[in-house]
């Protein structure tokens, strides 16, 4: 049997669990813990029937267990609020921990751009950014890799049945976050996102638009090819990742119109903006793990502050 | 309305001295609370809705210092602006601020309308293409940003879709719902030409804020135009505090000639108010009419079919390649 790096989730709520039943098919990962506050959430139970060990006493719950059980990798499903003392209490028992919050204590991670280069850097956290970050970070990291693109912006569009209580009160720092990621990953010099809530029924799925404004003349060819390309990359992970329209090129414009459709592990189809935040996650932890079962990354605990 | 939603005609190029000419204006001619920013309000300079001509601050810059009696608006939609837009407008001496949201969103706007109010702005909650959702469910919504600290909240036709009867049925139930102190709002787009109508319908039932613009420079075919409201208002003994005659001054003499188009109830504005499509859609389903050989009818009520809502620009130039596409046009 190949040997897996356990982890832990914290949050039972949508995207823990979803990201429970995506760690449960992984070949590199094995989910242990569900860590939850609510000692009747159905979240807790599911972890539980699906063979979980839960505790409903938050991260102070799992600390006795970490280093017992083997828990190397944890994912904060929670809030940006609780983060950095989640993410604190873990880093010293040597976790790794990805932060599904907007928090940000970490560097931002958007798999197919940047997450090679921060697998030999002894991170100890990394942040997830955005589900409208990691839809549309590619896209700007494609055309910003072909030549400088001077402003970035995204919109996106989820359904409302799909835009939990987090993300409503959390509409600044989605915007925030999200603009400082197409700048510091995707390579823009400026950025700008968008959110909009869209409450149509049936559920619409989520769409993403990102408009680039190239300081030069874009190369029409050269972009479309390295677009379609970073599509591809998207897809290994996110299947229902698609092209909707576009490239359009119009003076040094560039848009490009996606739609993000989730595999409806836990989450519906519909809710491709919450599937791509686990899709991205788990494939994080999968490329971490790679590494620390190929002795390549060795997962050191963070001293505590004096 | 005329410096904001006007804002969307002029596809946000109103010029400084265009500002200031129409605030003074509107100002000398009584009108209590001008707003002032981008079309899609604070922080909606963008490829999506456009770059201004001048940012919010330098528009807010120009015409605050002017006025004597009016005070100044600004739009805020979260998810397009923030709370550190909110904050620089409260430091520019805008006194009102418009949290917008769609109609069933309004728990996006908790973290701004809580602020504006703790700022000690008057406060205002907006909620958008209230012909989306029924009487109770505005209720709930409006009850929420009443929570908030909202002092105001005003029901929003932003597709000029309603009629009187739906008009006073919904202002009724939320002034009926809402706590006395709290002011009932109405914001009419005349796309079936009721922006007076609908007016004078929401006063009847309890509103005591009535957006307008002079000559009805606004999305689609206009807001409701204010010298119009006025002089009937005037007729039927409703107090508004703006002269008739200086507004229709400002409208003929200021405002007409400032416009790119005249704004009528042409072929593509009235279906935006026959389908129910948000009225700042126009000008990108003309152009994407232009550029893709789809009628913008057509267009218009592909947009209202797939339910859109106020901010997806976007997806009408996805629209347009689609059905071009569809037809072997492109």
């Amino acid at each position: 049997m190949t040997p897996k790096i356990k982890c832990a989730v914290i949050g039972p709520g949508n995207i823990g669990t979803d990201l429970l039943y995506k760690l449960s098919r992984s070949p590199v990962l094995e989910p242990v813990w569900m860590v939850g506050v609510d000692a009747t959430s159905e979240g807790l139970q599911r972890a539980r029937d699906k063979g979980l060990k839960t505790t409903d006493q938050g991260v102070d719950g799992l600390l006795p267990h970490v280093l017992i059980d083997g828990v190397q990798i944890a994912f904060d499903a929670t809030s940006a609020y609780v983060h950095a003392e989640n993410s604190r209490k873990l880093t010293e028992l040597g976790v790794l921990v990805i932060d599904l919050t907007p928090a940000a204590i970490g560097p931002f991670c958007v798999p197919p751009v940047n997450l090679a280069a921060l697998l030999g850097r002894g991170e100890m956290n990394v942040n997830m950014v955005t589900c409208g970050g990691q839809a549309t970070i590619p896209m700007i990291a494609a055309i910003s890799r072909v030549q400088p693109v001077q402003y970035g912006e995204i919109v996106a569009t989820i359904s409302s049945r799909s835009a939990g209580p987090g993300t409503r009160r959390n509409i600044d720092e989605f915007t925030r976050t999200t603009s400082r990621a197409i700048e510091q990953v995707g390579g823009a010099a400026r950025g700008k996102a968008i959110i909009i809530i869209n409450p149509a029924e049936p559920p619409l799925v989520m769409r993403d638009t990102v408009h680039c404004l190239t300081e030069t003349e874009p190369d029409q060819a050269k972009i479309t090819a390295a677009i379609h390309a970073m599509i591809t990359e998207v897809q290994k992970y996110v299947p229902g990742y698609r092209l909707v329209n576009g490239p359009v090129f119009d003076g040094k414009r560039v848009s490009v119109f996606l739609e993000v459709k989730g595999l409806g592990d836990f989450l519906p189809r519909y809710s491709g903006n919450l599937d791509i935040m686990t899709a991205a996650a788990a494939r994080t932890a999968e490329m971490f793990a790679e590494g620390i079962l190929a002795g390549r990354i060795d997962l050191k605990p963070v001293a505590k502050a004096a | 309305m005329t410096l904001r939603d006007g804002m969307h005609p002029k596809r946000h190029q109103m010029t400084l001295d265009q500002m200031r000419a129409v605030a003074t204006g509107l100002d000398a001619a009584g009108v209590p609370l001008i707003e002032v920013t981008h079309g899609d309000g604070l922080g909606g300079s963008s490829v999506n809705y456009g770059f201004p001509a001048h940012t919010d601050e330098e528009y807010l810059g120009a015409v605050i210092p002017l006025l004597s009696k009016a005070k100044v608006s600004a739009l805020l939609i979260p998810g397009i602006g923030t709370v550190d837009h909110l904050r620089m407008a409260r430091a520019l001496g805008v006194h009102t601020i418009r949290v917008a949201t769609h109609c069933t969103e309004a728990d996006v706007s908790e973290q701004h309308i809580s602020l504006a109010r703790q700022l000690e702005m008057d406060t205002v909650g907006f909620l958008m293409m209230a012909h989306k959702a029924d009487a109770t469910h505005l209720v709930s919504q409006a009850r929420l940003m009443e929570g908030y600290g909202a002092n105001c909240v005003y029901i929003t036709d932003s597709a000029g879709y309603m009629l009187p009867e739906e008009v006073k049925a919904k202002i009724g139930a939320v002034r009926a719902a809402l706590k006395p102190d709290t002011e009932v709002g109405f914001h009419g787009h005349h796309n079936l030409a009721m922006g007076v109508a609908n007016s004078v319908a929401a006063v009847e039932c309890g509103a005591t804020r009535i957006d307008a613009a002079a000559a009805g420079l606004g999305a689609g075919a206009g807001n409701t135009p204010m010298e119009v409201f006025i002089a009937v208002c005037n007729r039927m003994g409703i107090e508004t505090g703006v002269d008739l005659f200086k507004i229709q001054d400002v409208a003929e003499d200021i405002v007409v000639p400032m416009m790119d188009h005249p704004i009528r109830i042409d072929r593509d504005a009235l279906i935006l108010g026959y389908a129910g499509v948000y009225s700042s859609f126009l000008l990108f389903a003309k152009r994407a009419e232009a550029k893709y050989g789809v009628p913008a009818r057509e267009l218009l009520i592909e947009l209202g079919r797939r339910g859109m809502v106020g901010g997806q620009e976007d997806m009408i130039e996805d629209a347009a390649m689609t059905m071009a596409k569809a037809r072997g046009l492109i």
